[in-house]
């Protein structure tokens, strides 16, 4: 055994020993699912309780924060015309800054005042920080905050871009990460090695605004990583190594809020809720059932254990039976909630725009359990690590904690 | 002992990373600078890179020097790299390059994005910067610049109108008036000027065009009409008239009296009025209209045409197609898409075309449109006959 070898052993320990806890590592979590078996944050919080820190973000944003080994990452962008874009690292414990990064916007910046150029939740695969923006512009650093690549997608394309603002995420899968720029003008979704940032694939899309984000099966299917692709029309699956369409499902699929999914399922907002019976090969998937009751807009579906839940247009939660589609129960929210709610333990934290966060208990009734208000809009769906809540306002970075 | 020294190596690993060393910056930037649309040049990019992200914190000011020249997409890489080098600098305790920076900042034939970052550096570590060397940049090609100094100039005008001296703060906001690009700075400082009984032509200041022919509606249905290259894309004759889409249609003249330069064209293009030769769509749905300028220039100039439009749109210069966007009903602002053109000396023709779709909600119904002459700055360029005293808006 000789000394590099002890030493490069010491130094993965060293790398190891942050990787502690849940990460969060993309929009929604694990696997798109806005769901962490950790143990849940704090029901209630103060100026004086349970708030381990709140930081100041350079910029705009209505993207969410991810969680990758110990350390927050958070997109913003800022000036006049949005085109500064930030990508920012934050220590987990202490809230402290750790490094930032800035780029200038290659792609169009002009967003709905309500939106930001800083709108994509960023992703990561773990080793990457893969940041994208509005402008269509995707960074990828390493978690220290060094370049590895960075790509302009409308550099390439300039017709793609909407101005209202684009919103949708990346995804990793595998060594791919998937984003998808779904516009009237050019319209695509491509995939890139998370390596050397060079393009795996492209397909063209329609050409009609589309904000949702791209979402990858859990696992693989016949040896293939699989990403899918929402449009209006319908959902495509695609090998994330080639593209390859493997099937379509045609149905008029909602252009906000995201499909979810779990090993068997896969739970479309379209018609309300369409549910598709996902077999274990490639093949096209079935219809399992329909609710129009179970109506996801804006926020995402989420689906844990043995249900599915659905937040509508007026902040009424429901929860349905993921085998039947019967709607369980309803309980009001309020407000309109942008922010997709996350689940911790048997907890649901659902936030709405003007900062109002409802704690939910899940069982079988929804119950609340706890109020609690940021004093500015929240529109970027939190993240939840390690009983820690992470929310994004509008001018601050927030860690949730117990026993702050 | 033995954990000691093992520790003591994997210190070693990771400081080693981050030594700095001398490298050849022309070489790399030139690498950094290949970098092209859809991947190309990447590889050999991020090998410059890493090298260059190493290099001794005295070569600064050349790296910046390297971004001359560089497209968009490079300057990013190029920003990462000196920010990179800045910050393991300040990391480990060492110093930047104060003196050669500040000598890059006062170089204005460098990268205006290159300038500004080597600002940012030394407001960084120098919290007299701003107040030392912003205010000389007032008239700055680098916009960010630009915009700080015309920041700083409002603070002083609002200081001195806090105090009571409403003369010189007038002064002061028609020198940030004068200095500023940014809209939002612009709107400011008219606004001021004009609360202190000054007069402010936006238009002039901004080059919108406000002087139209206009002609229309030809048929959009199902957004067809967008690619039909109806007459007036052939030739303009201000006495013509045109089958439309639904009866003959005349140019008629119009003047937007809007203080950036909107012209309305569901306003203009009214229900039929006693007298009109032709009818329109009741709600100018699936309609195209053109809008025609005629543009004197004292000598021939690269331009910008910007456009700001809320429907489909394209704009000619001369006959020749600058920019086409075939998106509707996503938002409309100032500047919205930008067309570079070379004006000739004397006569020009400007072409815009309109086109509306077919939706139903309350938001699609806007059918109107923006234009500006200016150059890569945002500077106007005004028609030589145009007369700024007489200018409609005020």
């Amino acid at each position: 055994m000789n000394n590099t070898y002890i030493a490069i052993t010491l130094l993965s320990l060293t790398v190891s020993s942050f990787a502690v806890g849940a990460d969060w590592l993309q929009f929604r979590g694990p696997n798109g699912a806005s769901v962490t078996g950790d143990v849940a944050p704090p029901t209630k919080w103060s100026e004086t309780e349970n708030v381990a820190w709140a930081s100041d973000l350079p910029g705009k944003g209505v993207s969410g924060p991810i969680v990758v080994q110990g350390r927050i990452y958070l997109t913003c962008a800022s000036g006049e015309k949005q085109d500064r874009l930030h990508v920012l690292c934050f220590d987990e414990k202490s809230g402290d800054e750790v490094w930032h990064r800035e780029f200038w916007a290659t792609g169009r910046t002009l967003t709905h005042p309500f939106s930001s150029v800083a709108a994509p939740t960023p992703a990561s695969d773990g080793k990457r920080i893969f940041a994208f923006f509005s402008s269509n512009d995707l960074a990828c650093l390493d978690l220290d905050g060094n370049l590895l690549w960075y790509r302009g997608l409308a550099f390439d394309y300039p017709k793609a871009g909407n101005d209202i603002g684009m919103a949708s995420s990346p995804v990793v899968t595998g060594e791919t990460v998937v984003v998808q720029l779904e516009n009237q003008g050019d319209s695509f979704a491509a995939a890139l090695d998370t390596a050397s940032g060079e393009t795996r694939w492209r397909v063209d899309r329609d050409h009609s605004a589309n904000w949702v984000s791209p979402t990858a099966l859990p696992g693989k299917r016949e040896g293939k990583h699989v990403v899918l692709l929402q449009g209006r029309s319908g959902l495509t699956a695609h090998d994330a190594m080639s593209g390859d369409e493997l099937w379509r499902y045609d149905v008029p699929c909602s252009t906000t809020p995201s499909v979810a999914v779990s090993e068997t399922r896969i739970y479309i907002p379209a018609n309300g809720l369409t549910v598709l019976d996902l077999p274990k090969d490639a093949t096209v998937p079935s219809l399992a059932w329909d609710s129009s009751q179970l109506s996801p807009s804006p926020a995402s579906p989420i689906v844990t254990k043995d249900f599915v839940y659905v937040m509508n247009g007026v902040g009424v939660l429901s929860c349905g039976d993921i085998v039947t589609g019967k709607r369980l129960w309803q309980v009001r929210i309020g407000g309109r909630h942008w922010a997709t709610p996350v689940v911790a333990g048997n907890l649901m934290y659902c936030i709405n725009a003007d900062g109002e966060v409802k704690v939910v208990e899940l069982g079988e009734r929804g119950k609340v359990v706890g109020t609690n208000k940021f004093d500015e809009a929240v529109k970027g769906s939190p993240a939840t690590a390690a009983g820690a809540l992470y929310v994004r306002t509008d001018s601050k970075l927030w860690k949730i904690a117990r026993g702050s | 002992m033995m954990l000691r020294y093992f520790s003591s190596v994997v210190l070693l690993l990771l400081v080693g990373s981050a030594v700095a060393e001398e490298v050849d910056v022309t070489t790399l930037a030139t690498k950094l600078k290949a970098v092209g649309p859809k991947g190309a040049g990447h590889r050999e990019a991020i090998a410059a890179w890493r090298t260059l992200s190493k290099a001794d914190v005295a070569q600064l000011p050349a790296i910046l020097e390297g971004m001359k020249g560089a497209g968009k997409l490079s300057e990013n890489w190029f920003r990462a790299a000196v920010e990179s080098v800045a910050q393991t600098e300040l990391k480990r305790g060492g110093k930047l390059p104060i003196d050669g920076l500040e000598g890059f900042l006062g170089d204005t034939s460098q990268s205006p994005r290159a300038r500004r970052l080597a600002y940012e550096l030394i407001a960084g570590v120098d919290s007299s910067a701003e107040e030392r060397l912003i205010p000389g940049l007032l008239n700055d090609p680098s916009l960010e610049l630009r915009r700080d100094a015309v920041a700083l100039a409002i603070s002083s005008a609002a200081e001195l109108e806090q105090a009571g001296k409403k003369e010189t703060a007038a002064e002061q906001y028609q020198t940030a008036f004068n200095a500023a690009r940014a809209l939002d700075q612009i709107k400011i400082t008219s606004e001021k000027l004009r609360s202190l009984e000054q007069q402010v032509n936006i238009p002039v200041h901004m080059g919108f065009v406000t002087q139209w022919h206009l002609v229309g509606p030809f048929d959009n249905t199902n957004k067809q009409g967008f690619d039909v290259t109806y007459p007036p894309e052939k030739s303009v004759d201000l006495n013509d008239s045109y089958k439309g889409k639904k009866a003959e249609v005349k140019w008629v003249s119009h003047v937007t009296k809007d203080q950036y330069g909107i012209v309305d064209l569901n306003v203009i293009f009214d229900r039929p009025k006693e007298g009109d030769s032709y009818k329109l769509t009741d709600d100018h749905k699936e309609a195209i209209a053109y809008a025609y300028s005629e543009f004197t220039a004292s000598a021939a100039a690269d331009v910008d045409l910007r456009i700001g439009c809320i429907n489909a749109n394209k704009v000619w210069l001369n006959g020749k197609l600058l920019t086409a966007n075939q998106v509707y009903h996503a938002g409309m602002e100032v500047d919205q898409y930008l067309a570079q053109g070379r004006l000739k000396s004397g006569k020009n023709s400007i072409l815009v075309k309109v086109c509306q779709n077919e939706q139903e909600e309350s938001w699609a119904q806007r059918w109107q449109f923006q234009l500006r002459v200016c150059n890569h700055i945002g500077t106007a360029v005004l028609s030589k006959d145009r007369n700024a005293n007489k200018t409609a808006a005020r």
